[in-house]
């Protein structure tokens, strides 16, 4: 197998608070291939957002990592000096954000923003950064680029403001892209758009992409493989189609039955019951075990950890060697 | 953009027609101008002569009319105490308020901003920590006690900088400028640095809020996951978008340093304006007085005109919508 883009191991970043550390992201691994989408789901606060931020090197203090490695195709990264971390930020890691409405400086011209970036990572003149500005904003699919590259950023819509977004988390082809919940502040037409522009971009560049969602429906058009996360943790991670159809993980069942379908049946949606724990007072053991239904003894005390289950992998001790119907 | 101009030039007259009434009315809550004029032992019927003569006795309006006329052509009347045109004794003392008043803002803006970007950007350093205390002091100290303060320690006991007066000065036309010499130098700094002292703390202290606003939004955020330089984030797109309301601020500000001038030119006894109208207070010399308001709103009026001007050029947003809305 070939190395992966981005190779993420044991990932663990904490935030010093008041009263103690809280730890956001505790032991999260997965990998990612050339040209591989990976969406990652879960609830809000679920850790989702925090390791896109700590793969692309933006954890703020009081946050930091704490443990762990991310390496992007074998280089090391969490633990580079800021300024060569700054050379690969937009280089061979592209960020995409959420709310495309507040991602551009609203005082400078979308140009402007993308022939500064092109030129921080790249030996182009004014007028070449420019050029592949405005074919980066034709493949993006602006209509007629030269002349809505000298437009300010409140000029454009919502939809036409992420793809001038996207074009520049892509300005320097980068080698990964993470994508903030990139549809989320958009109108569902548009959101249709957008993924498809991503999925495009990804195929025809190679570009591996993390794509962070709670949307499941995006995830199924989008992704190739799925990593679902909860309380900090990766609680399934699979290929899209057999995490969709054949969940294992009790919080990933849950998660698939809230999708609607259109099939017609109206049965009720199932419900996780409960919340998410907050960050201080994570319970013992597996963490999901207050809301899971198939809770048992030794989900209590023990930590699950990822076993492989056929193409899946999975935290979850029903899943274990010691079968759940002796403890029970 | 021309219509959004000519809108506000509409409001600013406006605005000068009100002060223009207020500066009038001055006039006849001091008292009968006429008893000013004349002695003690004037008779009834030559004080109706002045009265004729200088028109007091047209209806109110109309001579209010006659009066707006004339200061728009800058006739403000004769002083009584000087019995000079006040046209010229203000004319005379404007180069040495307007040149304190710009020097005192450069000075401040200068170094409100350098200051404010500093302990924004390096927050728990202990210099910003510094700024922060020096800045509570600018704020709170009033500023003649700086003044004095800074009298009795470089010139009384140190003996290094003139206690009053504007130095030797250069005449240019009409305009007079203590710029060119070293004595005039030397003479502009404790003054300058006194009256910029409170806009240079609002500026900084200003300045910091902002900046540390525009770090947490999305688009620095954005900035910093495209990798560019600190240099570009910092300085390309944080202070820019931090300038826009320090523009207006530090605009209006300007409008408040000729205002203030007033102390610091009774301080250090600089021979401008604000010397002037506090002389003409002391002696109840009403057309200065009416004059120097009149003077001082204009100013203050040009200076809020040209903000909104200068808005719309740092800010493209308004530039649409002022464009949209007409």
């Amino acid at each position: 197998m070939t190395e992966p883009v981005l190779s993420v191991r044991n990932l663990q970043v904490e935030f010093a608070a008041r009263r103690g550390t809280l730890r956001a992201i505790d032991g999260v691994s997965f990998d990612i291939a050339k040209g591989e989408v990976l969406g990652v789901v879960g609830e809000s606060g679920a850790g989702k957002s925090v390791t896109g931020l700590a793969v692309i090197g933006l954890i703020d203090p009081p946050g930091r990592i704490a443990g762990g490695e991310i390496r992007l195709a074998g280089l090391r990264i969490d633990n580079l000096p800021p300024e060569e971390m700054r050379r690969i930020r937009g280089k061979r890691i592209g960020m995409i954000f959420q709310d495309p409405l507040t991602s551009l400086n609203p005082l400078y011209k979308v140009g402007d923003q993308l022939v500064e970036t092109i030129r921080t990572h790249l030996n182009l003149s004014e007028t070449a950064a420019r050029r592949r500005a405005i074919d980066l904003l034709a493949e993006v699919g602006i209509p007629a680029p030269e002349k809505r590259i000298d437009g300010y950023p409140h000029e454009f819509s919502g939809g036409m403001r992420q793809r001038v977004v996207i074009a520049l988390a892509i300005c320097a082809e980068p080698e990964l892209i993470i994508a903030d919940e990139p549809t989320t502040a958009l109108d569902v037409s548009v959101q249709a758009q957008i993924i498809s522009l991503i999925k495009r971009l990804g195929r025809d560049h190679g570009t591996a992409v993390m794509l962070v969602t709670h949307d499941m429906g995006v995830i199924a058009e989008t992704s190739d493989r799925v990593a679902v996360m909860y309380a900090g943790r990766v609680a399934e991670i699979g290929p899209v189609q057999d995490v969709v159809k054949n969940p294992l993980h009790p919080y990933a069942k849950g998660l698939m039955g809230a999708i609607p379908t259109l099939a017609g049946d109206d049965k009720r949606l199932v419900q996780i019951p409960g919340s998410m724990p907050r960050l201080s007072a994570i319970p013992r053991g597996c963490s999901f075990n207050p809301r899971c239904a198939s809770a048992f003894d030794r989900c209590r005390i023990d930590r699950p950890e990822p076993l492989p289950r056929g193409t899946q992998s999975v935290a979850c001790h029903l899943y274990d060697t010691v079968p759940a119907e002796s403890a029970a | 953009m021309l219509a959004f101009t000519l809108r506000r030039a509409i409001q600013a007259i406006g605005v000068m027609i009100a002060v223009g009434i207020i500066s009038f009315s001055m006039f006849r809550f001091a008292g009968d101008p006429v008893n000013q004029m004349v002695g003690m032992d004037t008779s009834g019927a030559e004080r109706a002569a002045i009265r004729k003569s200088l028109g007091l006795d047209d209806p109110v309006i109309v001579q209010f009319g006659r009066y707006i006329g004339n200061a728009a052509q800058f006739k403000f009347g004769v002083s009584y105490q000087f019995r000079l045109p006040v046209t010229n004794l203000l004319m005379e003392r404007m180069p040495a308020t307007l040149e304190l008043a710009i020097v005192a803002t450069i000075f401040a803006m200068v170094s409100g901003i350098l200051m404010g970007v500093y302990s924004a950007l390096r927050r728990d350093s202990w210099l910003a920590h510094v700024f922060q205390a020096v800045s509570l002091i600018g704020i709170s100290l009033p500023t003649f006690l700086i003044g004095v303060l800074m009298i009795y320690l470089f010139s009384v006991t140190l003996g290094w900088l003139p206690s009053f007066g504007r130095g030797d000065v250069v005449h240019i036309g009409w305009w007079t400028t203590g710029l060119l010499t070293l004595s005039g130098l030397k003479a502009l700094i404790m003054p300058s640095i006194t009256l910029g002292l409170f806009q240079m703390t609002l500026i900084m202290r200003l300045v910091r809020a902002e900046m540390l606003e525009v770090m947490r939004t999305d688009y620095i955020r954005f900035a910093r996951a495209r990798g560019l330089t600190t240099r570009a984030i910092h300085f390309g797109h944080a202070l820019r978008n931090t300038l826009v309301p320090v523009i207006t601020v530090a605009g209006l500000q300007f409008g408040s340093v000729i205002a203030f001038a007033i102390i610091t030119e009774t301080v250090f006894q600089w021979p401008g304006m604000g010397l002037l109208f506090v002389q003409a207070v002391q002696n109840v010399d009403i057309p200065i007085m009416a004059a120097y308001l009149m003077m001082v709103s204009l100013i203050f009026v040009t200076i809020n005109l040209v903000v909104d001007i200068l808005y719309t050029i740092v800010d493209p947003r308004l530039r649409s919508t002022v464009s949209r809305a007409h």
